[in-house]
């Protein structure tokens, strides 16, 4: 018996100020998450640009549960599960590929799909009377999904809350990232960087808008190359100009100060974002070729305001987390209570020169990957909360910086960025998403 | 001089007894240490990479490995690798690339990965003997979601 099954019983691990250690250890909660978190929520699926012509495909986990995204003829791209309605074989198993023939084929008995996922042939239909055919032969059945300016995201609950309601104003980050192209348009640029992380996701979503950590953790790696540059003869010499890692590296280690000033938006539903009026990605040196072809698109006035909107992590919670003032994403996907993948992807603005690719591979590559000096330093501190809270020295894990008993009516507002507020949030977003009817094993609610 | 060949197992051998100064002086000054993400990924920074390391960010990695504050260091790592014999691809008397397949081990206390992969190296002939102009690492299995890699390849 799950002591969690009682929607009671999660409700009293999330205090306003405060959250029992649980819901980063308990293997319970993380099937209920499973179960209710990560069918209630809308969870970031794939890039449209995967999938550019019909019977493209992309493929992906969501919880527990395998989806192809596809691109029909009508070019709409659904989301279906990767699951065959008659023995449950996977249908597509290759991370992005192409539908022969712009039919879906299961590979073991052959029963053949459209692309919209409603069934067109099984071999040897005589072999099910009127009866059966009614009742097994059939599609896969379209999940709920939506396309928001080429971010694809599923609610895998039939019934449950609307995407724009959902995500609200939080929105205006990926459309910063967008009118980042001159065309107004993203693409995927390659494959992502996959990156095993033996930790509970929750860890790694908090930490995206943690601004009390980097000065600390990144000492090591940022302090280091900053050390290094500031002391070369290269350095030294008039208007040399930084290195691009140089620029990119160095203010992970700006102080208190820098990181607190920078603010951070909290929305309901547990979204959130760092860099209200500026981000360590604010003084990064201009792209000529890039601004000109900005106020060529949009005109000088509009450009600049989409250029000064530096953001730094926005959290689409549970599942997608961006960097639109340098284009990558990073997603998270759950494995198990305490290992979860972090895949970082990489984007071209269209009609943008090179050098603002290359930029992003950079940074990608510098923080996100599983050879980032940065990326290590964080994982270490993951492993070491996930290790660390096995100590029943205390059953509860503090949020309480900047808290305030006004939040009670509703988080969402502007704050310094060193506030916990992101994560007080988060948790008010957990409770709702695990106990809420939909995916929820049961919608009784007890107001705390 | 060290045959080519030799030079190869030589830098191999430097990385796991972690003579990190000495390797940093094997390569050029504008050298390339290099581990690409995906198959066929043409040179330059238009598609990321696992590692596209110059002069400078080696020796950030070097010096932050001894950081007092390099926290994920805090219980050391080590590193073996096991080498087939390397190939001349190329030879010349000034230039020469080698291909070497090899597996690669790296320990943390209890954690251990075992990582298998071709290196190519691009020598190049110097007064002081061979250096490295490029060195490039085809992991086998670059798709994976992989661990931590904290040493080098």
């Amino acid at each position: 018996m799950n002591r969690y099954a009682d929607p009671v019983a999660v409700r009293e691990l999330v205090h306003p100020d405060r959250i029992h250690r649980d819901v980063y250890l308990d293997p319970a909660i993380f099937e209920l998450e499973m179960k209710h978190l990560w069918r209630n929520a809308w969870v970031y699926v794939g890039h449209d640009s995967q999938a550019p012509r019909p019977g493209d495909f992309y493929s992906a986990q969501i919880g527990r549960e395998p989806v192809i995204m596809l691109r029909g003829n009508d070019s709409k791209v659904r989301v279906l599960p990767n699951r065959c309605s008659h023995k449950g074989t996977k249908l597509v198993s290759a991370r992005q590929g192409k539908c022969q023939g712009g039919l879906l084929r299961c590979p073991y008995h052959g029963w053949i799909y459209r692309l919209d996922g409603t069934l067109r042939s099984v071999p040897l239909k005589g072999g099910y009377d009127e009866a059966a055919q009614a009742e097994a032969l059939h599609g896969l059945g379209e999940l709920n999904s939506y396309n928001y300016r080429g971010f694809v995201f599923v609610r895998l609950a039939a019934d449950g809350i609307g995407f724009q309601e959902f995500f609200g104003d939080s929105l205006s980050s990926i459309d910063n990232m967008v009118d980042r192209s001159p065309e107004g348009r993203l693409e995927i640029a390659g494959a992502p960087l996959r990156y095993m992380h033996d930790c509970n996701w929750k860890m790694y979503v908090e930490n995206l808008n943690d601004a009390m950590h980097p000065m600390v953790a990144h000492e090591s790696s940022a302090g280091t190359a900053k050390r290094l540059w500031d002391s070369s003869a290269a350095a030294a010499a008039v208007g040399a100009p930084k290195p691009m890692v140089i620029e990119q590296f160095t203010p992970f280690v700006n102080d208190y100060e820098f990181f607190e000033k920078m603010g951070v938006k909290v929305y309901p539903n547990g979204h959130s974002y760092t860099g209200v009026n500026f981000s360590i990605h604010s003084r990064y040196s201009t792209v000529g070729e890039y601004e000109r072809r900005m106020f060529a698109a949009y005109g000088e006035e509009r450009a600049k305001a989409i250029l000064a909107e530096a953001r730094h992590n926005t959290v689409y919670y549970p599942s997608l987390t961006i960097k639109g003032a340098i284009q990558t994403i990073r997603v998270a996907r759950p494995l198990a209570v305490d290992k979860t993948v972090i895949e970082s992807w990489t984007f071209r603005l269209a009609g943008a020169p090179d050098e603002m690719l290359a930029r992003t591979a950079t940074y990608s590559r510098l923080i996100n990957a599983p050879t980032s000096m940065v990326g290590h330093d964080d994982l270490h501190c993951y492993r070491a909360i996930q290790e660390g809270l096995s100590s029943a020295s205390s059953d509860w894990v503090s949020l309480h910086r900047n808290y305030s008993a006004a939040e009670a009516d509703s988080i969402a507002g502007t704050y310094g960025a060193t506030n916990e507020a992101p994560m007080r949030g988060q948790y008010r977003a957990w409770v709702d998403l695990m106990t809420r009817s939909g995916g929820a094993a049961t919608a009784q609610s007890v107001s705390t | 001089m060290t045959s080519a060949i030799e030079f190869v197992y030589h830098e191999a051998r430097l990385i796991d007894e972690k003579r990190f100064d000495e390797w940093y002086e094997l390569f050029t000054d504008d050298a390339l240490y290099w581990m690409p993400l995906a198959r066929d990924q043409p040179a330059g920074e238009a598609h990321t990479s696992l590692f596209y390391e110059d002069k400078l960010l080696l020796k950030v990695r070097i010096e932050r490995l001894r950081h007092p504050n390099a926290f994920s260091q805090q219980q050391p790592s080590y590193c073996q690798h096991v080498m087939q014999q390397p190939t001349l691809v190329e030879s010349g008397a000034q230039e020469c690339v080698l291909r070497t397949p090899f597996l690669y081990v790296e320990a943390q206390l209890d954690q251990q990965i075992v990582l298998a992969g071709v290196a190519i190296h691009h020598l190049q002939n110097h007064a002081q003997g061979w250096k490295i102009k490029m060195k490039k690492i085809e992991l086998l299995n670059r798709e994976a979601a992989l661990p931590s890699i904290q040493l080098l390849l």
